[in-house]
């Protein structure tokens, strides 16, 4: 049998003939490359992939793809993206968010959309900031932040996205950053590929309200001792000489130095399979500067998906009762004649 | 199943003929009182009357005990003639205790059947209803025919030796207080048993318990020399065909899958609770097997989002609500009208504002749902007059939103939801499809117009996964044509007329405005949505009598019929009774320039005949 072959589509094939608008220097602009580049790899059809955003810088992206895309309402992609998923599972469908869009005004859709495991690929970029209203702190902006609605300092305990994706039993959660293009594209395939819900978190910095917000994790001169990148099945190591590690003291992980008695077998194996969502959750909890953030894919479970589960309750529906007959339904039940 | 039988009322009393009558059950909610009214609606249809019938009930899941705040109650109307209300003052009243008296009493008309649970009359009872004495026992009641039934007492006696507990013994009261109105008006208790051993089947001490104060409610009308007769009422003459009974809710959910079969669709429904639309997520819930998709969201906003994403991928898509929900609602359905899909939002209306009558109706969202949006957002909006209507008035919506690529509204309101009434039943094929098209690839190399308009202006639904429509759709201003973000000026002020044109174009497709009566006259009574029984009711009464006035009845209330104007213009007065303080009123005038006299209340119940008919009274010569 003859194989019959897609056509090979490049990175280019994606963009859409749409003036991309992002400031000059927006981390935008590397996650859109990234994502070009991963979907040429995926030899997806485009017209079976819809990109679905809300509001906020993010969310225009679907705008500059060359595929099906809904630039809907502040904080609701989660929701729109369920009801496409949920009639059209032959579609990839990937929510595009930002960190006020997915975790302020969208907290409720987001919990639930991951907690329901439905099929989709979520992408939040994160630059603590409010971009698009100019400036305003998010719901990941640190305490103390000074921004035009906070002139004395934000007082709002920031959230933590990782943590509240595992929280809710995202089968799929990862991190990655902007500039980092090879991590990026790496970690958005897997994402795109697993099945389920996958949350990625993009570090992303805006270089006009927020700049340098991720210095510490992007500056060549001290990224490797504020980043460690995990893998599944190795020690978690870090450092520009990978002589730093991480271990469990307890229930606490701590740093410690490679040598000096402490072998790579004392360290802490990143499992991403791991069942229970400790081992995840524990990773999310390391923030800078007390820790190495880690950056790569925290879980990778299988479960039961949503829309999966919908559509087979239909088919199960109708392999039971038969396709429904509706002259067969209005005369069910007690019925009376007039002549 | 066609059911065919005799009343087994032996005919051992006098029976009085009469034309209809209408009867209140009351009592604790938890009493049964809906159930007990539901079977007597379906076993006076299955006798062939026409029926129609309204529920009344508390927001409350089980207020105190015995407490005016928890009073049930269902009243059926069944009659041998056509119906359009389900009654004005009550023939029959069966009070459970003395709160569910105190509080219904003033609607039985005078001479009218009390029947009391005289057991439920005791201290305690009394006293929360805030009855000094009791009422049973002084002259109060002396203008009705007054029968105190020691129910509780006998319901137990009825269930004796099933080892049930005084509590679940008690709870078959109801059973008891059915049978006796079903004797009362001659009705079969076949259908009630079908019921029984169907709603009880895992119970079979619960249903035989039930079966046995069933018949002893019955053999006590019988027996008793306290009733002298009984009463029948003939069958109604209905046109021809095969009728079942249907709640509103009921109705409406039928009628989109039925518009989803005849525009081969599948169905996908974004719910959230709350009363009283909660029914019509419950019912299509049922239905996979017709390729019906439900998902209880977690908000309302979800709900009509997730609605309008199955929209987009191809679907028939559809979110129920009541008016607290579609304020949530609107900022999605502006996404919905820029984006040119077809939606159905349904608005069942109760009393309002905010968290308002939540059981109770009114038609009060009328402004909500024509303007209850940002920016310039007209929106088509339809209304179901009477439960059975709502079967017509889905697939009716359904027909303009595929047409016009247009989110539509469905009014219906909690009296026409939770009501019932005889629908006559339709052949699948005698319907008229709907057709739906979706566009394939240009292959005149042209790039796809994602916002190409056609003669009505819709423009075409290309879903996802066709190859060469790719296409981006969002809030942002569309560009004429592309469909590509535009913030020219000139554009929008275009788009914006447009998007106005194309519902006003909806005008040319539902027909035109027909009038009941007259074509001219002193007075024309202008109605839409549950009132519509009321006023048709009043008009025919008037006309009766007379009087030169004629009835119009709006299905759409966006667009108006093209002829509405000039029937409006063809009569000294207009007449328009809303529950509402005047919301159609103010659309009319706004728009046909006309005075309009209002009749306006908004009191958690329908209208009554004789409030329209006194009110049209004062404004005719």
């Amino acid at each position: 049998m003859a194989s019959v072959e897609l056509p090979v589509l490049k990175p280019g094939d994606f963009g859409s003939d749409q003036d991309v608008r992002w400031c000059p220097g927006c981390g935008d602009y590397s996650i859109l490359a990234q994502m070009k580049k991963v979907m040429a790899t995926l030899a997806w059809p485009r017209e079976k992939t819809v990109f679905v955003s809300g509001i906020g810088c993010s969310s225009r992206f679907p705008y500059y793809m060359n595929t099906y895309g809904m630039h809907s309402i502040h904080g609701r992609a989660p929701a729109f993206a369920t009801g496409i998923k949920s009639c059209r599972p032959d579609l990839h469908v990937f929510v595009i968010t930002g960190d006020g869009d997915a975790l302020s005004i969208g907290g409720n859709h987001f919990m639930h959309v991951v907690r329901r495991n439905v099929n989709l690929n979520i992408v939040l970029f994160n630059n603590r900031i409010y971009g698009l209203t100019k400036g305003q702190y998010s719901p990941t902006s640190e305490l103390g932040k000074i921004t035009k609605s906070t002139p004395m300092g934000a007082i709002d305990n920031p959230m933590n996205p990782l943590s509240l994706a595992i929280g809710c039993e995202a089968t799929f959660v990862a991190r990655s950053i902007d500039v980092h293009i090879k991590h990026l594209a790496d970690t958005l395939k897997r994402a795109a590929e697993h099945p389920g819900v996958s949350f990625v978190e993009v570090y992303q910095n805006c270089n006009v309200f927020n700049d340098g917000a991720y210095k510490y994790a992007t500056d060549k001169s001290v990224k490797s001792d504020n980043i460690i990148e995990i893998e599944h099945g190795k020690p978690l190591i870090f450092g520009k000489n990978r002589d730093k590690g991480i271990r469990l003291n307890g229930m606490q992980p701590e740093v410690v130095e490679l040598g000096k008695g402490i072998t790579e077998d004392d360290l802490l194996f990143h499992d991403e399979l791991a069942p229970e969502p400790t081992l995840a959750y524990l990773l999310s909890r390391m923030r800078y500067p007390e820790f190495p953030e880690p950056i790569g894919v925290l879980r990778c479970v299988d479960a039961p998906r949503y829309d999966e589960l919908l559509n087979e309750q239909v088919a199960q529906a109708r392999a039971e009762k038969g396709e429904g007959d509706l002259d067969k339904l209005f005369h069910s039940g007690d019925t009376w004649t007039v002549t | 199943m066609s059911t065919e039988f005799e009343s087994e009322t032996d005919h051992s009393k006098a029976v009085l003929k009469i034309e209809e009558a209408t009867v209140r059950f009351c009592g604790d909610s938890g009493d049964g009182m809906q159930l007990a009214g539901t079977q007597l609606t379906n076993t006076s249809a299955l006798a062939g009357n026409d029926v129609a019938t309204f529920p009344d009930f508390p927001a409350e899941i089980r207020a105190p005990r015995g407490t005016l705040a928890g009073v049930s109650g269902f009243q059926v109307h069944f009659s041998s003639t056509d119906i359009y209300t389900p009654g004005e003052t009550v023939d029959a009243l069966i009070a459970m205790n003395p709160a569910a008296l105190k509080t219904n009493i003033a609607d039985l008309k005078s001479g009218g059947v009390l029947i009391a649970n005289s057991d439920a009359f005791d201290k305690k009872s009394l006293e929360q209803a805030g009855y000094d004495d009791n009422p049973l026992e002084d002259e109060t009641l002396d203008s009705y025919q007054l029968f105190q039934v020691p129910m509780t007492d006998m319901t137990r006696r009825a269930v004796e030796g099933l080892d049930l507990s005084q509590k679940e013994a008690d709870r078959c009261r109801n059973f008891f207080a059915m049978g006796l109105a079903f004797w009362l008006y001659g009705r079969s208790l076949e259908p009630t048993r079908r019921f029984i051993d169907l709603k009880f089947k895992k119970l079979p001490g619960i249903a035989e318990a039930n079966r046995r104060a069933l018949t002893a409610g019955r053999n006590y009308g019988e027996t008793t020399d306290a009733f002298v007769s009984s009463f029948s009422v003939d069958k109604a003459k209905l046109s021809p065909g095969t009728y079942r009974n249907m709640t509103g809710n009921q109705a409406l959910a039928w009628g989109l899958m039925t518009a989803a079969r005849l525009s081969e669709k599948e169905l996908f429904l974004g719910s959230y609770p709350i009363t009283p639309a909660s029914d019509i997520l419950h019912e299509l819930s049922r239905y996979k097997n017709f390729g019906v998709r439900t998902f209880q969201a977690e908000d309302e906003i979800a709900a009509i989002c997730s609605a309008i994403g199955a929209a987009y991928s191809g679907h028939m898509a559809l979110t129920t609500s009541s008016g607290p929900g579609i304020a949530l609602k609107g900022e999605a359905m502006g996404l919905a009208v820029m984006l040119e899909l077809p939606l159905l939002v349904v608005n069942v209306q109760r009393g309002g504002p905010s968290t308002g009558l939540p059981t109770k109706t009114e038609q009060a969202d009328l402004l909500q749902v024509m303007f209850g949006r940002n920016g310039e957002c007209p929106m088509p909006v339809i209304s179901a007059r009477s439960p059975a209507d709502c079967f017509e008035v889905a697939i009716e919506a359904w027909r303009v939103a595929a047409r016009f690529m247009t989110p539509v509204m469905i009014l219906s309101d909690g009296y026409l939801a939770n009501g019932s009434e005889p629908w006559r039943i339709v052949n699948y094929k005698d319907l008229k499809p709907i057709p739906i098209t979706h566009p394939e690839a240009p292959t005149n190399g042209k790039p796809f117009m994602a916002y190409e308009r056609d003669e009505l202006l819709a423009r075409p639904w290309a879903i996802p996964g066709t190859p060469g429509l790719m296409h981006r759709v969002g809030g942002l201003e569309k560009a004429d044509g592309t469909g590509n973000v535009s913030y020219d000026p000139i554009n929008h002020q275009h788009m914006t007329d447009t998007r106005a044109q194309k519902v006003a174009n909806v005008a040319q497709v539902i027909g035109d405005q027909e009038v009941m009566g007259d074509p001219t006259g002193d007075l024309l009574v202008l109605s839409w949505g549950g009132p519509y029984g009321s006023c048709r009711t009043a008009v025919t009464r008037l006309q009766a009598e007379g009087h030169k006035v004629s009835h119009a009845h709006l299905r759409w209330l966006n667009p108006f019929p093209a002829n509405l104007g000039e029937i409006l213009r063809r009569f000294k007065k207009v007449l328009i009774p809303e529950l509402n303080m005047g919301q159609l009123s103010m659309l009319i005038r706004n728009q046909f320039l006309i005075e309009t006299i209002g009749l306006n209340k908004v009191q958690g119940k329908p209208f009554q005949v004789a409030e329209i008919i006194d009110k049209a009274k004062t404004l005719l010569p």
